[in-house]
């Protein structure tokens, strides 16, 4: 079984991986045979298109035949190919809703989509990682073609400065989880993790040192989703990236980085859970209560989403916490829920923004309904869905999180869960007010009708919100099929 | 093995003084380029570890790992020179302090 080269079906297994490299080299090396000299590179847009539909086939291909591959060091299973598939959507989703942005920033080129290409690339590997270090590399893949998305526009102040703090505590926090698979190695003897889950189980280990190496591999998981009290570089990134960037950095990265948080922490550390739950009960707490709190007094638009997403991480950690095969579904099916809501805001944001992000203020959205009716619709139903009210895919995904709380038995996180969701409705729905009630600002005036490309984003992402929001069954079955990690 | 050869719990120690040398000069530090090379003595503080542990479970494994970390903390350190750079040419400053125009 362990043979030295890799056989066909290795390479089927990473099938959507190859797909998006593919793509994205040729991206890059077509680059400099298209333009149109106006700063619009149609052709390449289309190719990234294609790239990440193929990858999202791929991936449905792959797990045609599940299993690891390359000796044990990817596993293609359902929890993987449902974060892969979601990670190719979101990145299909930001390429719409960034063509307006990036033609209006003269910046559409090559770079940017292999980029995305590549950092959705690295996703793929942690998605499906089975062993520490290869986990380590796929987030690095992802993790460095984001900071260079985060300062696309380099002759912007902002987005530099984002793309540095994202830089420096995004490698920190590498570190952090990197000496804690350094120690996990060390104690156990190996980085797979369904070894390191029998070896944990069976022999006892130094209790003191493996609390210390799962505490640092914390920390750096802590960091990558932007959770309590490892949020801070969140507002900065969001608020200085460009607005389609924001958007995909709020959704695909953290998606995955949940996706290898579960992933270690169920598998891999499952047999210790009672040593890391009360960990995880004070960050999720804490996590949301900065966010929704921090939230309230924003009147930047991108660092209110901003918080907002700190607090829905929050939520997801609740999922998390309560170590269970429905809390593992719950967070799936919140992280799809989520990502579509996400990028979809982001994109009406960026829309509203106008040239060189100027209109970013609360009350820049005034009047969005009477000018701009298609924009507002669709913001209004995202905003429904981060509040949590029924028919919209949030309300499930929260519900089921809250369900799966109570089912652990973690009456207090759940009663602090709902009374937080019940703070952030003020901050939503203030913006909503503001679209529908106020009479039109100068920024919604000057606003030029959204290109087809944009309306597309929107609807898709607006349709996903209200088809799961209604019937959330067919995505929840799979999730919870695909939750038992073993 | 070599008769009083230094005992692998001494690199190990050695690994974590490095690492929270790393950690505070990355807090602390203002400059940053510091700050950066405080991330770079973290990894290899790391790869440290990977290289005791490898040799104390006589396992190759751990120093190929190294590999990895180097590898990547290479792409890491040109993505992160050439960010540094252009917040240089916005600045012209490299304290970290400047670099905070970013606010509600």
């Amino acid at each position: 079984m362990n043979s030295l080269f890799p056989t066909p079906a290795d390479f089927l297994r990473v099938l959507p991986v190859l797909i998006l490299t593919l793509f994205g080299t040729l991206l890059m090396l077509l680059e400099p045979l298209t333009g149109d000299g106006k700063g619009e590179k149609p052709q390449l847009r289309w190719l990234a298109i294609l790239g990440l539909a193929l990858a999202m086939a791929g991936a449905v291909i792959a797990y045609g035949d599940p299993g690891p591959a390359f000796n044990g060091m990817l596993l293609v299973d359902g929890f993987g190919t449902f974060f892969t598939v979601l990670v190719a959507g979101t990145g299909l989703l930001t390429v719409f809703c960034a063509q307006d942005y990036l033609v209006r920033e003269r910046q559409e080129n090559g770079e940017f989509y292999a980029l995305l290409l590549f950092s959705i690339a690295g996703q793929c590997i942690m998605a499906t990682a089975n062993e520490l270090i290869i986990l380590f590399v796929g987030l690095e893949i992802s993790s460095i073609s984001s900071y260079i998305l985060a300062g696309f526009l380099r002759d912007d102040k902002r987005s530099s400065e984002s793309a540095l703090k994202y830089f420096l505590l995004g490698s920190f926090a590498t570190c952090f989880l990197l000496y804690g698979v350094a120690w996990i190695y060390g104690l156990t003897g190996s980085t797979n993790l369904s070894v390191i889950h029998y070896t944990l189980g069976a022999a006892p280990v130094n209790p003191r040192l493996l609390a210390l190496s799962v505490a640092l591999m914390f920390v750096g998981f802590a960091f990558k989703v932007s959770a309590a009290p490892f949020q801070i570089w969140a507002p900065d990134v969001y608020q200085g990236a460009p607005s389609p960037v924001s958007a995909f950095l709020s959704a695909a990265p953290k998606a995955t980085a949940f996706a290898i948080f579960l992933r270690v922490f169920m598998t891999a550390f499952g047999s210790v859970a009672d040593q890391w739950q009360p960990l995880f009960w004070t960050s999720a707490l804490a996590t949301m209560v900065v966010g929704n709190f921090a939230a309230l007094r924003q009147n930047n638009i991108k660092r209110l989403l901003a918080y907002s997403s700190i607090a829905h991480a929050g939520y997801v950690m609740v999922a998390v916490t309560s170590h269970s095969t429905v809390g593992t579904a719950a967070a799936m099916f919140y992280l799809a829920s989520y990502a579509f809501v996400n990028v979809g805001a982001f994109a009406v944001v960026s829309y509203v923004a106008a040239k060189g992000e100027k209109h970013l203020s609360i009350d820049d959205f005034a009047g969005l309904a009477e000018r701009q009716p298609l924009a507002a619709l669709v913001m209004t139903i995202f905003f429904t869905s981060l509040i949590g009210v029924p028919l919209t895919a949030g309300f499930f995904g929260k519900f089921y999180i809250f369900k799966a709380a109570l089912d652990a038995g973690m009456v207090w996180l759940t009663v602090l869960g709902l009374l937080n969701s019940a703070v952030a409705a003020y901050y939503y729905l203030r913006v909503i007010v503001v679209m529908y009630t106020h009479e039109p600002s100068q920024a919604v005036n000057d606003l030029e009708p959204a290109s087809s490309g944009l309306q597309i984003g929107w609807v898709t992402a607006a349709t996903a919100t209200v088809v799961l929001g209604v019937l959330p069954s067919a995505l929840l079955e799979f999730a919870s099929r695909a939750a038992l990690l073993r | 093995m070599l008769p009083n050869a230094v005992p692998v719990s001494w690199y190990l120690v050695l690994s974590a003084i490095l690492f929270s040398l790393g950690v505070a000069g990355f807090l602390i530090r203002r400059n940053i380029i510091t700050v950066f090379m405080c991330i770079e003595l973290m990894l290899n503080a790391v790869n440290l570890s990977f290289v005791a542990f490898s040799y104390e479970l006589k396992k190759i494994d751990g120093q190929l790992f190294t590999f990895f970390v180097m590898v990547v903390a290479a792409a890491e350190a040109a993505v992160g020179l050439a960010i540094i750079l252009t917040i240089f040419r916005h600045r012209m400053s490299l304290e970290i302090d400047d670099v905070s125009s970013l606010k509600n």
